[in-house]
């Protein structure tokens, strides 16, 4: 059976794409694990969506990006501050504007793509290493922001935006299933949406501009409005995973956005392989399953641990398994998994690996 | 000639962000001993901020290598400067700036630059040497160590806290030695000034003035700024680059080091300001210019001033008691020194 005249690989990689998805299809019916449901698989698929978005500026345009985060926060807070009420029972912070929950996630979607079209017009004169030193200083800079601000957030954040979601999704809190399907549709729309954005004219001209903005920009095209949409457009990607991630959570905090949550975002991408979008998925997963089990049972004694703050062992295993990563294998698993899989991929990604070693300053993606 | 009205044409825009509130606040002309003290808080920040980026500027500028365990080396090294003093003064928790001479500041952070220099030369030599021109590669590597090495500060430091306990990366205080401790008087509309900030806008200027004389009287800075402008025809000359980019590497390093004690003397130091000093690195040399020592103080001096005449003159009373702007101010001033000069001040193109 091989329809379509596929190669080997294809078969693999579909059969394996497809088995997933069942399974996660029909994960939560089975009843087999609800905390696997609930907590890692729906915190996939958000964390997943959010990684997407930055393997989309990544591989398309060239560009790592790590105020990814900080749009996610965004996002959130916009939710919070729109959809939240006061009073008694109601949110001690933010501005808790009661509104409409369908009024506020989509003013939240639109504002944050909004603000992601302004911050990427300003970093988008640059790219590679100084795109990613500008937008590094959005992450941290949001942080100090919503913690400084007391009106919108304040460094204790916004809690229970959970109990505020629109009446066609209903009380997630009695329904978690909800949130999990409707992750796994919003993740499942976002590949297809990236996938499809990619071959559309705009997708290829970002490609060009990836791979030489000089020529692309003689040929007539404007290489910093593509870079500015390709934020905007990564920006509405990482909307959804923060609102989705409110919705998860029922919080949003400084702490949300900050430096280590902004290089746990990218841990995941790397994990996954700054190349291709699938990756983003399979590095979350990998990430939530360490951060989930490394964190609760593993001692590890001769590196000192024991009795620390923050969760001590987890930072140390997870920086060491990035370090191992991006030094075996810039392009993550998938990288792995390509180069073990193709005929003579092993030899190509050498080569790669030298042509981009001779390749000019600030061009190169990972690897 | 267009950096040189850009950067005067900025500077006064800050200052007009302090006279702009002077209604509310009693203006410079008003009260110009608090406005001319926020003008010296700036300028020594901007000194412990130059000290910092510095090192930070001259490893991109010459390798290219946007060191984001930056902040980890600052923040490693005011623990173990923090701990050296402990351990020579014999003292407990907090130190009065009587308790410390000289020595006792001094020796911290000899001890301290090296350790830190040290750490640098073989996270450079083991990780990054053979990735060279891997750009985004060697910054992801970079972020592997901050992550381990700050957990690894969380999981060991601060040692000798009170009664054997140890809270993971808590604040504590590098204290300045004593004769510093006291004001002094400018003679400038009655201004009374901490020794002990002069004592540290000092050190910047003296760093400042030695990397300068470093970098254009010696022959190593020759090397180095040759290297900054073509690597590889620097090493077809038969200069050996290598040795080079050790030696920029491991004297940024020291002097993160060199930054993380001073400005740690002044205020504190404790876990997360790995984050903010990287922060603070990265504004500096974007806004002045990647990998140039003049773009690094007239980053430096911006940076200084827009945050701290935010945080004095922008209102932060009424109902919302806390709310300070200064963050957004820095997010402005980068706005808008890219907007006009994508490398910053005092950046050529690659």
């Amino acid at each position: 059976m091989n329809p379509a005249g596929w190669t080997r690989r294809q078969q693999i990689e579909r059969g394996v794409s497809a088995a997933a998805l069942v399974l996660v299809l029909v994960w939560p019916a089975t009843g087999f694990s609800t905390y696997w449901a609930h907590a890692i698989l729906t915190e996939t698929f958000l964390f997943g969506i959010a990684a997407a978005s930055l393997i989309f500026l990544s591989a398309y345009g060239g560009m790592v990006s790590l105020g990814q985060t900080a749009l996610f926060g965004i996002a959130g807070v916009i939710l919070g501050n729109l959809a939240t009420k006061g009073g008694p029972g109601g949110t001690s912070k933010g501005l808790h504007l009661g509104w409409d929950p369908t009024v506020a996630l989509v003013l939240a979607i639109v504002l944050t793509t909004a603000i992601g079209v302004l911050l990427g017009a300003v970093a988008a004169r640059s790219a590679g290493i100084y795109f990613l030193m500008i937008t590094l200083t959005y992450s941290v800079i949001a942080t100090y922001t919503l913690g400084q601000v007391t009106k919108i957030s304040g460094f204790s954040g916004i809690g229970g935006i959970n109990r505020y979601t629109p009446g066609w999704i209903g009380n997630i809190l009695d329904h978690p299933n909800r949130l999990y399907y409707i992750g796994l549709g919003v993740a499942l729309g976002v590949y297809v949406l990236i996938r499809y954005v990619i071959r559309t004219p705009f997708g290829l001209a970002l490609q060009g501009v990836r791979d030489d903005p000089v020529r692309m920009s003689s040929l007539g095209y404007n290489v910093a409005l593509h870079r500015t949409l390709a934020f905007g457009f990564a920006a509405f990607v990482a909307s959804l995973a923060g609102i989705l991630y409110v919705w998860w959570s029922g919080q949003i905090a400084p702490g949300n956005v900050d430096l280590p949550q902004t290089i746990d975002l990218l841990v995941m991408a790397v994990i996954g392989g700054l190349v291709r979008i699938e990756g983003a998925w399979i590095g979350a997963f990998v990430f939530i399953l360490m951060q989930n089990y490394i964190t609760s049972s593993t001692h590890v004694p001769w590196l000192g641990f024991g009795g620390t703050l923050f969760g001590g062992s987890f930072n140390t295993i997870i920086g060491i398994i990035f370090l191992v990563i991006v030094l075996v294998s810039p392009d993550g698993l998938l990288g792995l998994w390509d180069r073990f899989l193709t005929p003579g991929g092993r030899i190509r990604w050498r080569r790669r690996r030298q042509a981009a070693a001779t390749e000019p300053a600030g061009l190169t993606p990972a690897g | 000639m267009f950096v040189y009205v850009l950067f005067v044409a900025t500077v006064p825009k800050t200052f007009g962000v302090g006279n702009w509130r002077t209604t509310n606040f009693g203006s410079a002309v008003q009260d110009p001993s608090s406005f001319l003290k926020i003008v010296l808080d700036s300028l020594t920040f901007a000194a412990a901020l130059f000290i910092v980026a510095s090192g930070f500027a001259l490893i991109f500028g010459l390798m290219r290598i946007v060191n984001m365990a930056h902040g980890s080396f600052y923040l490693l090294a005011g623990y173990i400067a923090y701990e050296v003093q402990q351990g020579m003064t014999g003292q407990g928790f907090s130190l009065q700036s009587s308790e410390v001479n000289t020595w006792e500041w001094i020796v911290p952070l000899v001890v301290a630059a090296p350790c830190i220099a040290v750490v640098g030369f073989v996270v450079q030599q083991a990780f990054l040497r053979w990735n060279q021109g891997q750009e985004l590669r060697q910054a992801l590597i970079t972020i592997a160590v901050s992550v381990i090495v700050a957990d690894q500060i969380i999981a060991h430091f601060p040692r000798n806290t009170s009664e054997g306990q140890r809270f993971g990366g808590n604040a504590v205080d590098l204290t300045w030695p004593g004769w510093t401790d006291r004001f002094v008087d400018l003679h400038i509309g009655g201004v009374q000034y901490s020794l002990a900030r002069l004592v540290m806008l000092g050190i910047g200027v003296a760093v400042g003035v030695g990397l300068w004389l470093w970098l254009y009287r010696t022959k190593t800075g020759m090397v180095i700024r040759a290297g900054v402008d073509d690597r590889q025809m620097t090493a077809a000359l038969g200069i050996n680059i290598q040795r080079t980019f050790a030696i920029a590497f491991v004297v940024g390093s020291a002097l993160a080091a060199l930054g993380a004690v001073v400005w740690a003397s002044q205020s504190n130091i404790s876990s997360g300001q790995d984050g903010q000093w990287l922060l603070n690195s990265l504004v500096v040399v974007i806004v002045g210019g990647m990998g140039s020592i003049f773009g690094a103080a007239a980053g430096a001096i911006l940076f200084a001033f827009v945050s701290n005449f935010g945080a004095s003159y922008l209102p932060t009373t009424g109902t919302d008691c806390c709310t300070q702007y200064s963050s957004i101010l820095t997010f402005v001033l980068i706005a808008l020194v890219l907007a006009f000069r994508p490398r910053g001040l005092f950046g050529r193109s690659a």
